[in-house]
């Protein structure tokens, strides 16, 4: 008998929970709906912050099929930051170097050489089921430690409704419906968001009409551990394809078929082995793994928060999948809302602190809908003279060097920085760019271990070659001090022209001020704005 | 005298891209062609060195299908 996949064996099997005998809805602090990536990522943070969470999901195993399979660093830093990033680097599949062909001619090839002295690797491919699996082990680990969070497999979502400072849900399982209330719902149920339907919220943008194949074989290859892409290969002539390597042997294909297939006709074993068998050759051994076919949208909701119900992942914004950037942005969607609702229900923070999650993250998921968008203009060309540029530009690329920036095959999910955000406070002129009020904290090796193993999850000071207090208090919130000795890193991501430096630091590691040196005025100022208090102009 | 410059020297070259095709919208193959031909001449008077354009122009037409053959199989 064969072993059974991850993604085969129920893990969160659906369980009668008390809330069903209850006679009438139980209160809840946080429901999450949805327990793919950005759904338990969310909750995790919850329970961390000893907020109680109950993540409800329409089925009760991980994501059917890899899926999602490349994770950048900064996503990764940010497991880390949730306390289990460990498990996912020892078993993803790191790689740097891509390679890009157009028919059967390489033109160009890059090397993701990630800047020493970090922690995290620029990339790791790993199956999203693994991906899910890991977080549903840092779920058991909190409880286990007796945080409050649960996970209800087989809890379908079918009405969700609000009023004043509650939402109500009613969630269908095998043995009938019943409803909860919750303070705060946060719908990570994915791009076809049943939550977002229900709500009759708009989703619009751009759609694309390319059908790409998925396939994730398992065999035994010598292909090197690197991205391949094709333009136009001979193999799948006037279209793309992809090849990327995942744990266990399982290698994920990308064919691009174009528009108008019969889906159902070109899934079936009998029409996918053939194509691959062109592109592998006739003797390799090969398992079909999973097979899908998508299409996609590039498009995001005007807002990702409606009274108590906010989205976050796919369900706000949709993006196509070349650059990595659908589960890679997810992840920094939870990021940025989790401590600032954390704040607002401690009420330490104004609810208008909120709005900024929809400006930050907006922000960001266009950046992402522009990047994704343009790489698919290039990949799948709308016009001929839109394909006459494409191939000029890839018959280019070997012999002269400007038109290698040129080719997009995915411009690889990087962070957003939140530049001219509300939240930013003060910049101090000759400190490097790279860490501007607004950007995401560059990780650097210091006397006690990783930068970024020192910080988040709290408000910090971050102070270099300076002295600043144990701990300051401003209104509700304890600002930590990370002092740290400058190494050439921190002097050269943190320093700049200057000879020391203080940070304020935000709870999701974005960098929220910084100055020279410490004065208590200017960091409880920069603390009020970076938590949503805003003083009037010339008040006193 | 001066070559021909083939380092990348265009800052966004992603938004230039999307800007270029932009103004092929919703035109016909023949005003597309007319569009690159005019664009062309505009850019190669703007260069105006005879031993620049005379690079440019044999890079051009040398490139076509360059690069070693790297097959998977």
């Amino acid at each position: 008998m064969t072993k059974k996949k991850t993604f085969e064996v129920p893990l969160y099997p659906y369980v009668r929970s008390p809330d069903q005998d209850a006679g009438k809805a139980v209160r809840h602090k946080v429901v999450v709906v949805g327990a793919g990536p950005v759904g338990l990522a969310a909750a995790i943070e919850l329970a961390m912050q000893d907020v109680e969470v109950v993540v409800v999901d329409d089925n009760e195993k991980v994501s059917w099929g890899s899926r999602a399979v490349c994770y950048a660093k900064r996503p990764l830093e940010i497991l880390d930051r949730i306390g289990c990033g460990d498990h996912f680097v020892d078993k993803g599949v790191q790689w740097n170097v891509g390679k890009v062909f157009f028919n059967e001619r390489q033109v160009y090839q890059f090397d993701l050489l990630p800047e020493d002295g970090h922690k995290r690797p620029a990339f790791i491919n790993l199956q999203q089921y693994y991906f899910e699996e890991y977080l549903v082990d840092r779920v058991k680990e909190l409880q286990a430690q007796g945080k409050p969070i649960e996970i209800r497999g087989n809890n379908k979502v079918v009405f969700v409704d609000q009023s004043g400072d509650v939402a109500t849900v009613e969630l269908e399982t095998p043995e009938g419906n019943y409803f909860v209330e919750a303070d705060w719902v946060i719908a990570c149920d994915g791009a076809a968001s049943p939550v977002r339907s229900m709500m009759g919220l708009d989703f619009v943008g751009r759609i694309f009409e390319d059908n790409f194949l998925i396939a994730d074989v398992v065999m035994e290859a010598s292909f090197p551990t690197e991205r391949w892409f094709w333009f136009d290969p001979a193999f799948n002539r006037g279209q793309s394809a992809l090849l990327h390597k995942q744990p266990d042997n399982v290698w994920r294909i990308d064919l691009q078929l174009g528009p108008d297939v019969d889906r159902e006709e070109e899934k079936k074993p009998e029409n996918v082995i053939p194509r691959l068998k062109a592109m592998l050759g006739e003797d390799v051994h090969f398992e079909l793994e999973w097979v899908s076919i998508y299409t996609f949208q590039c498009r995001r909701m005007e807002q990702f928060r409606k009274g108590r119900v906010i989205f976050a992942g796919d369900s706000a914004h949709q993006v196509s999948p070349f650059g990595a950037r659908g589960a890679n942005s997810g992840l920094q969607d939870t990021d940025n809302l989790i401590w600032k609702l954390k704040l607002v229900m401690d009420g330490k923070a104004p609810m208008s602190l909120l709005e900024t999650y929809d400006e930050e993250r907006i922000f960001a998921a266009d950046e992402n809908i522009l990047n994704s968008s343009r790489t698919t203009d290039f990949i799948t060309p709308k016009s001929s003279v839109s394909r006459v540029f494409r191939d000029a530009v890839l018959d280019l690329s070997k012999a002269a060097e400007f038109a290698r920036p040129l080719v997009n095959s995915g411009r690889l999910s990087v962070p957003a920085t939140y530049d001219g955000s509300s939240l930013n406070g003060d910049d101090c002129a000759g400190m490097p760019v790279r860490s501007r009020p607004g950007s995401p904290a560059a990780d650097a090796p210091t006397v006690n271990g990783w930068l970024l193993d020192q910080m988040g999850n709290k408000f910090q000071l971050l102070a270099i070659n300076t002295e600043v207090p144990d701990t300051v208090e401003v209104g509700g919130v304890t600002i930590c001090a990370l002092s740290v000795n400058a190494t050439d890193e921190v002097a050269d991501r943190y320093l700049g022209d200057k000879s020391s430096a203080v940070y304020l630091m935000r709870p999701d590691q974005h960098v929220a001020a910084r100055w020279e040196s410490y004065t208590e005025a200017n960091v409880a100022q920069a603390l009020n704005r970076a938590i949503g208090i805003f003083e009037q102009e010339g008040a006193q | 005298m001066s070559h021909l410059n083939t380092k990348a020297n265009i800052a966004e070259p992603d938004e230039f891209y999307h800007d270029l095709l932009a103004q092929h919208e919703g035109r016909s193959a023949e005003e597309s062609e007319a569009l690159n031909a005019r664009l062309v001449l505009i850019l190669a008077n703007h260069i105006g060195d005879a031993g620049v354009l005379r690079e440019a122009m044999d890079l051009a037409a040398n490139t076509q299908g360059g690069g070693e053959v790297n097959r998977l199989v």
